[in-house]
């Protein structure tokens, strides 16, 4: 494998100037770009959600106002929906470690890689206008008729959705390509990391999907503007058909959250379990199997919305085959830490915790599927607790997951692993405490979205309330540690967790095109039974007889 | 890792050599046209779905819709196919005055598109045939005769809107095959191009009898 | 053949292909004027399909490029066709809960009126 080189330039270092990075064609640093832009709408994203759940704390007014109130929980959805989680992993994380998992250069296209980024910007600003000028009022879902009725801003927060919508087929597109043609020689299909097949599965319904919520918004803006009455009764239109337009690509668009997350996971657990994945075909072709299943399946969001019995049916049948792939993904991580050597750091936690909560949300899911016992649910705090627990302790969880994993790759520095293992298990705490709460809510009755309640839902919504503050708390105390030691973290090098996939074979930071000569792949991504990383350096256990005695000098050692 | 082609200077820094960029920006291209079809499908969804609610408006509304204009237009956009193609091959086989030709060939005859659809458009308009709320022509039989024309105009407009920047398309390859910038190695832009020119027509050949010929 | 090549079509093929489109052309005109009842949709989306496969294959290179192009956009009729049938499932047979033929909500029953 290659030299280690104390002397190269690191791609945060060179070319200097803040020309340099807005102009710059690395997906490193486009990857960069993306985070610094998405964590400040996840924070705004996180403030709403706060102000929102104080509010809850009793059925009277304590902050703000209904109207307020309607606006906080409707733009929390949207910026956490469209400028945070579907870009989060894949621009982010994907941008970053995606080419250098496949030991490329950059991704096929660098100047569409950055037209994404002033696109997401774009976008954004919209977003960002519609808060200024009325807000929005409709729930993320921009359900019609209400949302072509209502006075407040949504004219601008759909166009900047589907202005949005591009920067997520560029990034797709750019997956696409890179992943078929830009693979390092020896770097076969089935060599690649799973995160890449996450990625690729991801890829394919960002192109697939976004496209037609596209059109939707198109029209709910057509609806709005010049009245044309596709969706509209009292033009002859259909609004049940804006529920199947929205939901054929916001469904899908979970398994685009979800799906990269699963990716993460997927790393994470063989590297801190060291032990070969187990199941490794089964989980990359159970990624393309929920990519196809998840078009499937939208119908299960309007199972009250008045479309017909049997396609209610249908796809609540359909919604059922969800459970397969995903099932097949859980129990090859669960297999894959059995008799591992399992370490706890704060990734590994993380990991662990998505294992928990993504497995009652798949549940929840599940039951949620069902047609009968939805019709109860629907619009009820089960599905909110639901979705946080899919989405928030899903993707979120395996995002901080892959953030803890990479971030002394990204920054060449680590963070103080104390305090990363406290915030991992105050986020568990308090993410059980809000959401676990709100699954007891939803069966007793409370309605989703609504700004008061009866006086006997008071203790649990404190509760759930309760909890967030300490989500909050956990998310501050993040933010300090990731941020402190992007300055004064211990310098690390190339390869500081032991892991085999490619991008620890370059320095942290790596240079800026990624590897000093283009490795040559020819061992798999997970061969830790036969590979030990010792000082940076692969030592093959069935290689050469130095490389038996260091392995086994090294295991003797950590026994002790 | 070597550069193996040097002097070629469209292979960028991240590519090994030009047949792998071509092959990208190839694939590149075709998973952008199919997010297109994915666009056009939400249209020819509502099409499906208000054709199956109201068969007679439909048959009653298409009627109004003037068949010759709309056998010509196919017409033109078949030609202007057929004429692209032969331009992007006269950059294969290295004659660039006569891609030049076809490629303003193929922008006169999209501009003839649009101009045809603009005498469509404006007959509607002076009749009152026009979608939602701002339907006010009385002579069509049937419920919510609106709705047909909301798709039509939807379809047709979106198509059209296609058709302008298409024709942007054409006219960038078009400088760039007269600053002499393709040669029958290096022609990807205008191959790509091509592909989104014929993915345009495609749309057509499926609006042409949706909309006009409805039996 | 080597499919890395760049293949050049010969002229007679795409003025051939051109000729075949315009003639289906024509046919589907025609067709259109005779009575079919459900079958003159059917027949003219055959007949949109054949054209469709000719642009394709011959003006868009199908049949000589990677079959890789061809897979991607069949998978993306594929779709297509799931969005239009699942909906279509939905739509025609609404009126099985309602006792009324499936018709869209009249503006009188809004519950809501715009401001």
């Amino acid at each position: 494998m290659t030299q280690a080189i104390s002397d190269s330039v690191s791609y945060l270092d060179e070319p200097k100037g803040i020309k340099s990075w807005l102009f710059t064609l690395d997906h490193k640093r486009i990857g960069i770009l993306y985070m610094w832009s998405i964590m400040v709408f996840f924070f705004i994203g996180g403030m709403m959600a706060l102000i929102v759940r104080t509010e809850l704390l009793a059925p009277e007014q304590i902050l703000v106002s209904a109207d307020a109130y309607n606006q906080l929980f409707t733009l929390h959805g949207a910026i956490m929906i469209f400028l945070f989680i579907i870009p989060g992993i894949p621009a982010i994380l994907g941008n970053y470690v995606l080419p250098l998992m496949i030991g490329a250069k950059d991704v096929a296209f660098p100047r569409l890689n950055l037209a994404s980024w002033y696109v997401y910007i774009i976008g954004s600003l919209f977003a960002i206008y519609s808060l200024f000028s009325g807000a929005v009022d409709t729930g993320w879902t921009f359900y019609t008729p209400y949302s072509t009725q209502t006075s407040t801003s949504v004219t601008a927060m759909t166009l900047g959705a589907f202005i949005l919508g591009f920067s997520s087929i560029f990034t797709g597109i750019n997956f696409i390509v890179t992943i078929h043609k830009l693979r390092a020689p020896g770097m076969t299909w089935f060599k690649m990391p799973l995160f890449v097949w996450a990625s690729y599965a991801t890829a394919v319904i960002q192109v697939l999907a976004t496209p037609v919520l596209g059109i939707t918004l198109l029209l709910l803006i057509f609806e709005r503007v010049f009245g044309i009455g596709i969706f509209d009764p009292a033009l002859g239109g259909d609004p049940v058909l804006y529920q199947h337009f929205f939901w054929f690509y916001s469904h899908p668009a979970v398994y685009i959250m979800i799906l990269p997350g699963m990716g993460i996971i997927s790393e994470v657990i063989t590297v801190f379990s060291r032990k070969k994945i187990f199941g490794y075909t089964a989980i990359a072709y159970s990624s393309l199997g929920i990519a196809l299943v998840s078009f499937l399946v939208w119908g299960h969001h309007m199972f009250t919305s008045g479309q017909s019995e049997l396609a209610a049916m249908i796809f609540s049948f359909l919604t059922f085959l969800v459970g397969i792939p995903s099932g097949i993904k859980m129990f090859n991580w669960v297999a894959t830490m059995y008799k591992g050597s399992i370490s706890f750091e704060s990734p590994m936690l993380y990991t662990l915790s998505f294992l928990f909560l993504f497995a009652i949300g798949g549940f929840t899911g599940i039951m949620l599927g069902a047609l009968s016992l939805d019709v109860h649910l629907h619009d009820t705090y089960f599905v909110v607790a639901h979705f946080h627990y899919v989405m928030m302790g899903g993707t979120v969880m395996a995002f901080l997951a892959g953030v803890h994993y990479w971030w002394p790759k990204i920054w060449g520095r680590m963070y103080n692993e104390k305090l990363a293992r406290i915030s991992a298990a105050l986020l568990f705490i308090g993410f059980n405490m809000t959401f676990f709460t709100q699954f007891i809510l939803g069966t007793k009755g409370m309605p989703r979205r609504y700004y008061s309640y009866l006086d006997q839902y008071q203790p649990l919504h404190a509760f759930s309330s309760y909890g967030s503050f300490i989500i909050g708390i956990a998310f501050f105390i993040m933010g300090y540690y990731l941020i402190h030691a992007i300055f004064k973290g211990q310098r690390v090098g190339k390869n500081p967790w032991g892991a085999l996939t490619l991008e620890w074979t370059t320095t942290s930071p790596p240079p800026p095109h990624n590897f000093e000569q283009t490795p040559v792949v020819t061992d798999g991504p997970y061969d830790y039974d036969r590979i030990m990383i010792v000082g940076d350096e692969r030592v093959y256990k069935d290689g050469p007889e130095e490389g038996k005695e260091i392995a086994k000098e090294v295991d003797s050692e950590s026994k002790k | 890792m070597e550069h193996v082609l040097k002097q070629d200077t469209h292979v960028a820094h991240h590519f090994s050599d030009a047949e792998q960029q071509r092959d990208s920006a190839k694939l590149g291209m075709w998973i952008f046209l199919i997010t297109e079809v994915l666009l056009f499908s939400g249209l020819f969804t509502a099409y499906a779905v208000y054709r199956a609610w109201h068969p007679e408006t439909f048959i009653n509304a298409h009627k109004f819709l003037n068949v010759g204009l709309g056998t010509l237009n196919t017409v033109v956009l078949i030609t202007s196919s057929v004429t692209i193609a032969l331009g992007i091959r006269s950059i294969q086989v290295n004659r660039r005055k006569q891609a030049i030709g076809l490629f303003i060939a193929t922008l006169v005859l999209a501009a003839a598109f649009l101009v045809v659809k603009y005498f469509e458009y404006s007959h509607k308009t002076h009749l009152g045939q026009l979608p939602g709320k701002y339907y006010t022509f009385t002579g069509i039989e049937g419920t919510d005769p609106q709705v047909f024309f909301s798709v039509y105009f939807l379809l047709t407009g979106l198509h059209g809107l296609h058709i302008v920047f298409g024709m942007a398309a054409i006219t960038w390859i078009l400088i760039r095959t007269i600053n002499n910038e393709f040669s029958p190695e290096y022609f990807t832009p205008a191959e790509n191009v091509g592909l989104y020119w014929h993915l345009v027509d495609l749309i057509w050949i499926f609006l042409f009898p949706l909309l006009y010929l409805i039996g | 053949m080597d499919k890395h090549k760049n293949h050049i079509t010969p002229v007679s093929t795409y003025l051939k292909v051109g000729g075949a489109l315009l003639v289906l052309t024509g046919v589907t005109v025609a067709v259109s004027f005779v009575h079919l009842g459900p079958f003159n949709l059917v027949v003219a989306l055959l007949i949109a399909g054949a054209k469709a496969s000719l642009v394709g294959l011959f003006f868009m290179h199908l049949l000589y490029d990677n079959k890789l192009f061809a897979t991607i956009f069949s998978i993306s009729l594929l779709f297509v066709s799931v969005f239009i049938i699942l909906i279509l499932f939905d739509t025609l047979t609404r009126d099985a809960i309602y006792e009324q033929k499936a018709q869209p909500i009249k503006a009188t029953q809004l519950i809501e009126k715009p401001n």
